[in-house]
């Protein structure tokens, strides 16, 4: 099982499903639907947090967050960008 | 015949960063209030729109939200007008303003208002940013699906404004569809609410289980929100078509800098550097000119107005303490030109994304370097802003800190105090030695700002989860309108608020100063007037020995002395004991109070304390007074303790208990003693 932690800089994912129950609605608000392709855009200088490419904007959240979204690698088409 | 007026009651709202209160802005102008929701501190602004002479509007800008389940404070209050048909603010029809450019996350959110029924007009902005992403939006399509009123407006230039105002004013509701069944979710708990309140629709059912009875839609509020999507998905497939475009890559690469590993922290701390180094410089002439006008102004009162103790009272007691502290309101609207403009930029979020690692680490959030940061203005909004801080511990201790930031009223005491010390020279040409040493007092709050958190981590017990959630909206640049207005606002309550208490004090300590207990004035006077004095000085000496040894007899002179034993091992006198005492009620009262008490020793009516203070002998040794280790025990006294009723004030409303404002008092306090204690014992 992969989380968004294993994912690297410029890799694209599908998220499968969101694992911690008290962060569940919150993730989801802000977007991360199961289904939605996301790409991992930058990392804090420090390693932690991280950002995502999500439904056209940037997302950031902590390594530990990540943690709880369940994603599937997928290899990127170069002009399949994530749609809106 | 008399024109029936109608006030319409209109409520806005979005996600944050959406341009919500440009569109604000755009319709009311300076037309705007700030005011407070009832029992609380949150910032309530509130404009009137005049469309014509029998219909006006009185709009009302809610704080940001992404959703209708609020995460923290501040979406609390917002949700609350928005839901709660009680609700003073309650409003006729509702603004859901949407960022085309993320259209989809928007209207999740604009999906949750328009099912409560309410009349509801969506506002979407950002259209040319959509546009340079390639997104086609067909208005009258999107309109049609979702059954509600579309209109595009672009504040900058004022396009679609007007259309926005028909529209406010000729809506009728539309049949604003509802994108997801509701009742199937939970269909039993409906009913049993439907029971209680006959007049809610399914969705207002809902959210009151939610509010009630939180635990039972464990898992339904998930699906709830996979349902929006799905339906906003098919709503945006119909509507908005995806042009090939070459995506501009401008944001990406900016935070490919500004984000950078080391980059990015030089850049950060270079934007601190020229923030206060300009403080410094660019502050200078409109602080000579208010210093140059007060003078004057206290002059032609001094020669115009009958002598007696009221013209005294006025030019020596209000002004001289006026002058004191709008002296300085060039330094602070400087220091808060530049916080709005990071903000409205989007570079402050940045800051955040990068810092949260360290702050984590301190027992705070990334989200506290904004509060913390401001608290270089002031505490007050900073304590304010922390509440968009999710988890309770991150925020109690960054409230806790906050104050240990220099804020800006420690500006006009550092100044003062900096200036008698440190020549106002370069040194490799281009490195101010006062704008150092200030740097420095700053850096010094800045650390034991953190020192304090890092502690306070291991002493307060966490009550849920922490996360770190935050959105990098793209980077925009600043929106002059909008920093204009927030400039004024803050000028505006920084004058009142300070202004009152400046006053007040002012007024009190002239009395406390100018009248002692018993015949001890007359006493003087006697004494004076007696021919060993009459012979031997002139008159002027003789006016300047009187008021000295008047203001030592008289009551202010009497507390001083009271607390001189105290505050001696610090360094202080009971000049400054008066000055410290009176600045409980707020910091920059000190530079007032000084220019209170040397005006009342001195003959002319010069408003330089400065001067004044620089000439201050020690009656025993008579070296100066001013010491370099005096004015800096001075300066970390001031530094360290909490001398500022708002801030006391404002913990407690947030808070909502006198425990954590009590803490923070006694904790600064006892810090403040001991550091001044060291260092002057040390270097004394």
């Amino acid at each position: 099982m992969q989380t968004l932690r294993d994912l690297k800089k410029g890799e694209y994912a599908i998220i499968q499903e969101i694992s911690d129950n008290s962060l569940k609605l919150k993730l989801m608000e802000m977007g991360c639907i199961p289904g939605e392709v996301i790409r991992l855009s930058h990392i804090a200088p420090l390693g932690d947090p991280i950002a995502i490419d999500i439904q056209g904007y940037k997302l950031s959240l902590r390594l530990s967050e990540a943690g709880s979204i369940i994603i599937q690698k997928i290899v990127p088409e170069i002009n399949k960008a994530p749609t809106r | 015949m008399e024109v029936q007026e109608t006030i319409l009651r209109v409520a806005i709202t979005g996600n944050p960063n959406c341009g919500k209160t440009s569109v604000f802005n755009a319709l009311t102008g300076l037309n705007q209030q700030v005011g407070n929701y009832a029992g609380t501190t949150v910032d309530k602004k509130t404009g009137v729109l005049v469309y014509n002479k029998s219909q006006r509007a009185k709009i009302i800008d809610l704080p940001g939200t992404y959703s209708i389940y609020p995460k923290s404070k501040d979406e609390e209050i917002a949700i609350d007008v928005i839901i709660n048909p009680l609700s003073k603010e309650a409003s006729d029809i509702i603004l859901v303003v949407c960022d085309a450019s993320n259209l989809k996350r928007n209207l999740l959110y604009y999906s949750q208002v328009s099912d409560l029924g309410k009349p509801v007009v969506l506002v979407l902005t950002m259209m040319d940013i959509a546009e340079k992403k390639g997104l086609d939006i067909n208005l009258i399509v999107l309109s049609l699906l979702l059954g509600v009123k579309v209109v595009a407006v672009n504040p900058r230039n004022g396009k679609g404004i007007e259309k926005l105002k028909d529209t406010i004013f000729n809506t009728s509701r539309l049949t604003q569809n509802k994108l997801i069944d509701i009742y199937n979710l939970a269909p039993e708990l409906i009913e049993e609410q439907r029971k209680r309140h006959p007049n809610f629709n399914d969705f207002q059912c809902f959210l009151e289980i939610y509010k009630t009875q939180r635990e039972k839609l464990d898992g339904i509020l998930a699906d709830e929100t996979i349902k929006r999507y799905a339906a906003i998905k098919v709503v945006l497939n119909e509507s908005v078509t995806q042009r090939e475009v070459k995506q501009s890559e401008l944001s990406n690469n900016l935070d490919k800098i500004l984000t950078h590993k080391i980059w990015g922290y030089v850049i950060f701390l270079f934007i601190l550097f020229v923030i206060f180094e300009s403080i410094f410089s660019v502050s200078k002439f409109p602080m000579l000119w208010i210093q140059q006008s007060f003078t004057w102004f206290g002059n032609y009162f001094a020669q115009h107005f009958p002598e007696g103790p009221l013209n005294d009272l006025l030019v020596h007691g209000v002004i001289a303490g006026l002058s004191g502290v709008i002296v300085f309101l060039p330094q602070i609207v400087s220091l808060f030109a530049f916080i709005a403009i990071l903000e409205d930029t989007g570079y402050m979020s940045r800051v955040s994304f990068m810092m949260d690692k360290l702050m984590r680490r301190v027992g705070m959030n990334g989200k506290s370097v904004v509060p913390l940061i401001s608290g270089v203005a002031c505490a007050v909004p900073s304590i304010m802003a922390t509440r968009s801080i999710e988890n309770w511990k991150e925020r109690i201790i960054t409230i806790m800190v906050i104050p240990l930031m220099s804020c800006s009223a420690r500006l006009p005491v550092y100044t003062l105090l900096i200036s008698m010390i440190a020549p106002d020279k370069n040194i490799w040409g281009i490195f101010n030695v006062q704008g150092l040493i200030l740097m420095g007092m700053y850096l010094i709050g800045f650390f034991s700002a953190i020192t304090a958190a890092w502690v306070m981590k291991f002493v307060i017990q966490a009550k849920e989860k922490n996360y770190f959630i935050l959105e990098l909206p793209t980077y925009k640049a600043p929106r002059l309108k909008n920093i204009l207005i927030t400039l004024v606002e803050k000028s505006r309550t920084f004058i009142w608020e300070a202004g009152k208490v400046i006053v007040a004090v002012s007024v009190i300590l002239w009395l406390a100063a100018s009248f002692g207990p018993g015949k001890s004035f007359a006493k003087i006077e006697e004494k004076y007037s007696s021919e060993f004095y009459t012979k031997n000085f002139s008159s002027k000496e003789i006016v300047n020995f009187q008021k000295s040894e008047k203001l030592f007899a008289s009551y202010a002179g009497h507390f001083g002395r009271l607390i001189e034993p105290a505050i001696k091992p610090l360094g202080f006198d009971w000049k400054i004991g008066i000055a410290l005492f009176s600045s409980l009620a707020a910091r920059e009262v000190f530079v007032g109070t000084m220019a209170t008490i040397y005006n009342l020793g001195d003959e002319s009516s010069s408003v330089n304390i400065r001067e004044r203070m620089m000439e201050e002998r020690d009656p025993v040794t008579l070296k100066p007074k001013y010491t370099l280790t005096v004015a800096f025990s001075l300066m970390l006294f001031y530094a360290f303790a909490l001398q500022c009723m708002s801030t006391i004030a404002t913990v407690y409303k947030e808070t909502k208990t006198w425990k954590w404002a009590t803490i923070q008092f006694i904790y600064t306090s006892s810090l403040a003693y001991i550091m001044s204690l060291v260092v002057y014992q040390l270097f004394k």
